[in-house]
């Protein structure tokens, strides 16, 4: 069984890797172009999939992954499915801050055939910050572009001082205070 | 709606309710209230030339009398030929005297539309007016027919008539008559009729009818005689047809890892659905007979019963929305057979049953 594993490469200098898995082509394909329209400072790959467990043949070609961000449609109860079952391909490490859920389409709730506690648990069951955006709006999409940005940044280790563990803060609400 | 024409003299009585059956309508006198609520009744619904779409929506209401009816072009209503036709041959067969009156006994032209007729013009210039009025109030075949059963009424002379009895059975009651079950039996009958005349007058043996419905004729067309894409089964796999979508710019930057799998739903569903446009149908429906498979715990409907539903598919497009499915990623693929066996087994409503305990489902017919 191959797992994606977080620390079996080693990094190249100046870059960062992000692997967006999703069922939906065309709105990673979106998201995808809005991250490269990003400024950065630094090199950038932009890994897609429908699903996990990656190619076995790619293996060997592919880079370290920092970041992974899972996309949720809430119409589609396939995209969810899918992305529980590509859940289990990726190593335990990753669950340290280097896995988010991009969660689209609750805007339209009539449409909704995902409901909104699958979602928090699936966030709670695997210790990731569960992000709702409405990828089909371009303002939004530049926005989520811009966290992953971010939050690419601090997986591949080139902010100095803060790590990936510190993600955990983005699971607290503030009821729980 | 012509009623029935030759008459020859009845032979003798019969026990039981003797009916005197002019047409479709049992009546003693034929007066004119009579005809036209006969006519609006039964020249109804036969519309099987009309398409929907144009279905206009005045029917039942057929007094004009001096307000005008919100007109026909604005709504882009187009009347059918088949009705202008009916009308025009109607009105060039009523003498030239008598006209004016049997419109005005039609009571669906307005006063001030009867007005503009001029009938001091040749009989066809007269018709073409009428029939331009008649596009303006959006005509059907309803008021069609009830001018041609005036028409009928009026000249009957013109007309050779049969005359039939109708004899109840021996102890059977004589029931207060019904018209709608009336209605209801005639129009089965006739398409009864209609099926086993077709069926003698082509030669065939039999007729029944599909499972198979759709707004687009030239759909069903295709469907039914093959000339869609079918797929063939070959033990080579087929190169990918190049797309005629032209190779997008897509960035270095962005690698897209299946790669493979995509190509390999392409691929499926070339097979599954052949290549060019799919046969246009607007819905699928599966009636479903089988089990209800809960958790033995719930024990409310597990294996006792049939669980009755009905699945409907519906699209402006199925056929092709069902292709893109897989692509989009928001199905597996190959899709189930029963969604795509729909061209080749040429029917779009299926009844699901189980299949003798093992947990499968089969396409039964009726």
């Amino acid at each position: 069984m191959s797992l994606v594993r977080p620390f079996d490469k080693l990094p190249t200098l100046n870059s960062a890797v992000i692997l967006l898995v999703g069922t939906d082509e065309r709105r990673q394909q979106q998201l995808a172009e809005a991250i490269l329209k990003e400024k950065k400072n630094f090199k950038i790959n932009i890994h897609v999939a429908t699903s996990l467990p990656l190619p076995a043949e790619r293996d060997h070609v592919r880079p370290r992954i920092d970041l992974i961000a899972f996309m949720i449609n809430m119409q589609s109860k396939h995209s969810l499915r899918n992305v529980e079952a590509s859940l289990s391909h990726i190593d335990a490490n990753f669950f340290l801050g280097k896995v988010c859920f991009l969660i689209t389409g609750v805007g339209r709730m009539n449409h909704c055939s995902v409901e909104m506690n699958a979602v928090r648990k699936l966030g709670n069951l695997y210790c990731s910050p569960v992000l709702f955006c409405e990828l089909d709006s371009e303002g939004i999409r530049a926005a989520t572009a811009q966290r992953l940005l971010r939050m690419l940044q601090i997986c591949a280790g080139h902010v100095p001082g803060v790590s990936a563990l510190f993600f955990s803060s983005l699971m607290k609400s503030s009821i729980d205070e | 709606m012509p009623l029935s024409h030759r008459a020859r003299p009845n032979g003798g009585g019969g026990r039981g309710e003797t009916a005197l059956a002019i047409g479709p309508f049992k009546c003693r006198k034929l007066d004119d209230w009579a005809l036209r609520r006969c006519g609006r009744d039964l020249a109804g619904k036969s519309g099987q030339f009309r398409e929907p779409e144009k279905e206009p929506r005045c029917c039942g209401d057929m007094s004009a009398s001096g307000r005008r009816r919100r007109g026909a072009l604005d709504r882009g209503f187009t009347m059918d030929e088949t009705v202008a036709e009916y009308i025009k041959r109607t009105v060039l067969k009523i003498p030239r005297h008598e006209i004016m009156e049997m419109l005005r006994m039609w009571d669906f032209l307005s006063k001030t539309q009867l007005q503009t007729i001029n009938v001091h013009q040749i009989k066809e210039r007269i018709s073409q007016e009428v029939v331009q009025l008649c596009e303006e109030n959006s005509a059907s075949i309803k008021q069609a027919a009830i001018l041609d059963m005036i028409y009928n009424h009026t000249y009957r002379n013109k007309k050779i008539w049969t005359v039939y009895q109708m004899t109840k059975a021996v102890g059977e009651e004589t029931d207060a008559f019904n018209l709608a079950d009336f209605k209801y039996k005639f129009k089965r009958s006739l398409q009864s009729a209609l099926k086993n005349a077709l069926v003698h007058a082509s030669n065939y043996h039999d007729i029944h009818e599909m499972e198979l419905r759709s707004r687009c004729l030239d759909s069903l067309k295709d469907i039914v005689f093959k000339r869609y894409s079918q797929t063939f089964q070959t033990y080579h796999p087929r190169p990918l047809q190049e797309s005629n979508v032209a190779p997008e710019k897509v960035d270095p930057r962005i690698i897209q890892e299946n790669k493979r799998e995509k190509e390999r739903i392409q691929s499926v569903n070339q097979e599954v659905f052949g290549e060019g446009l799919q046969p246009k149908i607007e819905f699928a429906q599966y009636k479903l007979e089988t089990m209800f498979k809960g958790e033995p715990e719930m024990d409310i409907l597990t294996e006792k019963e049939p669980f009755r539903c009905i699945v409907k598919f519906s699209s402006p497009h199925l056929l092709e929305a069902l292709k893109s499915l897989a692509p989009a990623g928001m199905a597996d693929a190959p899709l189930s057979p029963l969604l795509t066996c729909i061209p080749q087994k040429a029917r779009n409503y299926f009844k699901i049953k189980e299949r003798k305990g093992i947990l499968s489902t089969s396409c039964i017919g009726h």
